[in-house]
């Protein structure tokens, strides 16, 4: 299985893809399958879940009791390697107005990125937010229909494994019948928050996360997926025979060895491997892309890190699948005579509109949930019910101050305890000794969250340009962020923090934070949601976006980009899934070009 | 994405993973408007490449740094905060008294903000106890443990002079439960069960959805 050195690097590949996470697994996937020689890109290390996930290592195990520190922002047994919000030797800077508007930049250093630690959440866009523009008049109109996207999030949801279940609600799609695994049974809080959140109209349904509740159909789904092209059904289905159904512990942000859930490195990179076509770099920086005399591009230079040494890889077409901002960063350091300011960058608009997901965190503590008799919660490894948005008419009908919707990500708090007080101060009135054992066992499990996660309107405030002075260890110049909220987020966190009030009341609960909900001081910076999409703008305009509706830069038609980049909304709904779907898309059109000679 | 909120982490947030972003911060140099580079972190951490699949003590990734004395009294107070009794065994036997050395030997910044609370607060137990009984902290009696423990246990009802005292409680009754609940007969005492692989995955058992008033809504 080709984890090549760069000295092993053929002398021209078909494809270069950058980035081995949701968009450059499956690119690579889409790719090698359909024969085309590919070799990726990766700026961290090799990462082999099977062996390096800390699955059932206890708290105690973990230095810190496996709490957050500045190497492990998210925790200890986090899957993420070699970065987080800072990455040694690779800095990025801000300019923001107010010190709560500060980007902060997630960027593992590792084979199949951030997939590896990810929540999971993979919720379809619907009709709307591909046009929203034609809806409410802000911001822009993706060039393709929810028509175009719909069979890709099939076939996706098909490869990697859904849960979830069809509500037939507004702008929140269906599968076909029988695509999605069997949905997890509520937990106590959840089904306590169904119950309430009804008597509020707020609707509360099964999630959809990318973790197999059974294993796959790997006798129909490969057939589905490759019609008339057995090798690819013989590859893809002993990949599928390689997962592991989940066995209901472990929680999936430490990665998983059984590869129940999914992360490229389980489920896109081994078939990808195994046909033979894929070779994969790790360690390889990318800087700029490379372009031939005929203003086309032939590869990409990178810095070989375990050298230091500046590199080239050749191909016939190159994809960008870095993650958003990265991927516009190496537009930006692609400069030449005929692009001075940025390759594919001919209409200015290479670092515009950058957007995050609008975050806003109530959390409460509700009696009813002291003292229940013990049972195991660990479930699925995260979240098992949502609230998708469900006041699209009040919006519709102008009755909110903000115009795009949230949805509700919930949870209680009967998980794995450790590092942290499960009984505070101010409910145990200090209590020590046996009380104070006894109120912790009393209190664990009362604790409710909730959390918003909507859609950011692109505005000409938030994007990013390179850093006129500051370099990474390599001398090449970094992102440098540009942030200002406008009023729909900050209403839109106001209103979601006034709704977990009220929920959490309606539970018969108290609010514990933030101190005054309603206010939106709990709006997370932006950045924080890990949700940055945009900065490359797919449209049918030249003048207007960088991308066509194929991902196909406008100014270099054999360079595409296959991650967030493209993105011209980011709708409330995660945006991996999303990803994945359109990269699929993008792919089988680069397919088609090529066998048409036409890149 | 993910979701630890551990900025309100005393206030017991919930903090599985998965159901939203968990970004924690570190709290140092809040930065200001303008174009500077962010911060470097700690370099004598475990790095952000530590093996992740090997147990781990504490000590095997930096010195620790309470005295013997100081060892002393915290076995001592952890035992009282957090005693054998029919939920579980003491604190000192679940290795609580070296999570917490290693939690205040830490390089990093949150930390390097608790080392003094706690060793501060250590000295002051130990004198105190000299004080009032004339004997180190660890050789008094269940009552006299109980009368300076009393007198600094919450904060908000501790006088004026043990109000520093009561802070120095406060955080180490935190630091002693943290590392208490991390074990599994801590697990035992507050009634986790999990950790382990099923075969199906059934939901809460009828007598909860009975407690609670709801059903079980997923076939």
């Amino acid at each position: 299985m080709p984890i090549i050195s760069v000295d092993q690097a053929k002398q021209e590949y078909d494809v270069v893809i950058v980035g081995s996470g949701a968009a450059g697994g499956q690119s690579a996937y889409t790719l090698t399958l359909a024969g085309l020689k590919c070799v990726m890109l990766e700026a961290g290390r090799n990462y082999d879940p099977t062996t390096e996930t800390p699955m059932f290592n206890t708290p105690n195990q973990a230095p810190l009791q496996g709490n957050a520190t500045p190497d492990k922002s998210f925790g200890f047994y986090d899957a993420t390697v070699g970065g987080g919000w800072e990455v040694p030797g690779e800095p990025y800077t801000s300019i923001h107005a107010t010190p709560g508007e500060e980007f902060r930049w997630w960027r593992p250093r590792m084979l199949g990125g951030r997939t590896n630690h990810w929540g999971r959440i993979s919720l379809r866009n619907g009709p709307y937010d591909l046009k929203p523009y034609s809806r409410d008049g802000l911001g822009f109109d993706w060039p393709i229909t929810y028509d175009d996207v719909d069979p890709y999030y099939t076939k996706v949801e098909m490869l990697v494994g859904v849960y979830g279940t069809n509500a037939g609600l507004e702008n929140t799609p269906d599968s076909p019948d029988g695509v999605l695994l069997p949905p997890p049974k509520g937990r106590a809080a959840e089904l306590l928050a169904q119950k309430y959140g009804k008597k509020l109209g707020i609707p509360v349904i099964p999630i959809h996360r990318a973790v197999l509740t059974k294993t796959l159909d790997w006798k129909n789904i490969p057939a589905k997926l490759h019609p008339d092209d057995p090798k690819s059904q013989r590859i893809v289905t002993s990949a599928m025979q390689q997962r592991m159904a989940c066995f209901w512990a472990t929680e999936c942000g430490r990665g998983c060895s059984i590869k129940a859930n999914y992360q490229s490195t389980t489920v896109h990179l081994p078939p990808a491997l195994a046909t033979g076509n894929l070779d994969i770099i790790p360690n390889a920086h990318a800087r700029e892309v490379i372009l031939n005399k005929s203003g086309k591009a032939e590869g990409v230079l990178f810095i070989d890190k375990q050298t230091g040494k500046e590199m080239r890889v050749k191909g016939k077409a190159v994809i960008l699948a870095a993650g958003a901002c990265e991927s516009v960063r190496i537009l930006l350091n692609s400069k030449s005579n005929s692009f001075p300011n940025g390759l594919a960058n001919s209409s200015g608009l290479v670092g515009k509109y950058i957007m995050d997901t609008v975050g806003a965190d109530v959390m409460g503590h509700v009696p009813m949930l002291e003292n229940l008799p013990p049972h195991n919660e660990d479930g699925a490894g995260g979240g098992h019910f949502y609230s998708p948005w469900w006041l699209y008419k009040e919006q519709k009908a102008g009755k909110l101050d903000f115009a795009r919707g949230y949805h509700i990500e919930m949870g209680g708090s009967r998980d794995m305890p450790g590092g942290e007080n499960p009984a505070p101060d101010d409910l145990t009135q200090g209590s020590y000794g046996k009380r104070f054992k006894e109120d912790a066992r009393r209190y664990y499990g009362s604790f409710v969250g909730f959390a918003s996660r909507g859609e950011m309107i692109p505005n000409e405030d938030c994007y990013m340009d390179l850093d006129p002075k500051v370099k990474d260890k390599w001398g090449i110049p970094v992102a440098r962020f540009h942030w200002k909220w406008s009023h729909h987020e900050i209403n839109q966190a106001k209103h979601a923090e006034k709704t977990f009030k009220e929920l959490i009341e309606a539970m018969g609960g108290k609010v514990r934070a933030p101190a005054n909900p309603g206010a939106g001081k709990s709006l997370w910076r932006p950045g924080m949601i890990i949700h940055e999409v945009g900065g490359a703008i797919i449209g049918s305009d030249p003048k207007k976006s960088v991308c066509s509706a194929h991902q196909q830069t406008w100014d270099v038609k054999n360079l595409f980009l296959c991650d967030g980049a493209p993105f011209a909304s980011n709708a409330d709904k995660n945006p991996t899934l999303t990803i994945m779907a359109l990269a699929w898309r993008a792919c089988d059109y680069l397919v088609d070009q090529a066998r048409k000679g036409n890149l | 994405m993910q979701w630890v909120m551990a900025a309100v982490a005393a206030s017991s947030l919930p903090k599985r993973k998965g159901f939203g972003a968990a970004p924690v911060e570190k709290k140092v140099g809040e930065q200001e408007a303008g174009g500077k580079q962010p911060p470097r972190l700690a370099s004598e951490g475990y790095g952000v490449d530590p093996k992740l699949t090997t147990p781990h003590a504490p000590g095997d990734f930096w010195p620790l740094i309470l005295t013997d004395t100081q060892k002393r009294t915290a076995k001592a107070l952890a035992d009282v905060v957090l005693p054998k009794d029919d939920l579980g065994p003491a604190a000192s036997e679940l290795g609580v008294v070296e999570m917490i050395d290693e939690w205040v030997s830490a390089p990093y910044p949150q930390q390097m903000g608790d080392r003094p609370v706690i060793t501060n607060g250590l000295d002051w137990m130990e004198a105190e106890a000299h004080k009032r009984f004339n004997k180190s902290f660890a050789d008094l009696d269940e009552s006299q443990h109980q009368t300076i423990c009393d007198d600094i246990c919450y904060t908000p009802k501790a006088k004026r002079e043990f109000k520093k005292a009561a802070e120095f409680f406060s955080r180490f009754r935190s630091l002693a439960a943290g590392a208490y609940y991390a074990t599994p007969p801590g697990w035992k005492a507050i009634g986790y069960i999990g950790n382990i692989p099923l075969g199906r995955f059934d939901g809460p058992p009828p007598e909860v959805l009975k407690q609670l008033g709801v059903e079980q809504t997923v076939d």
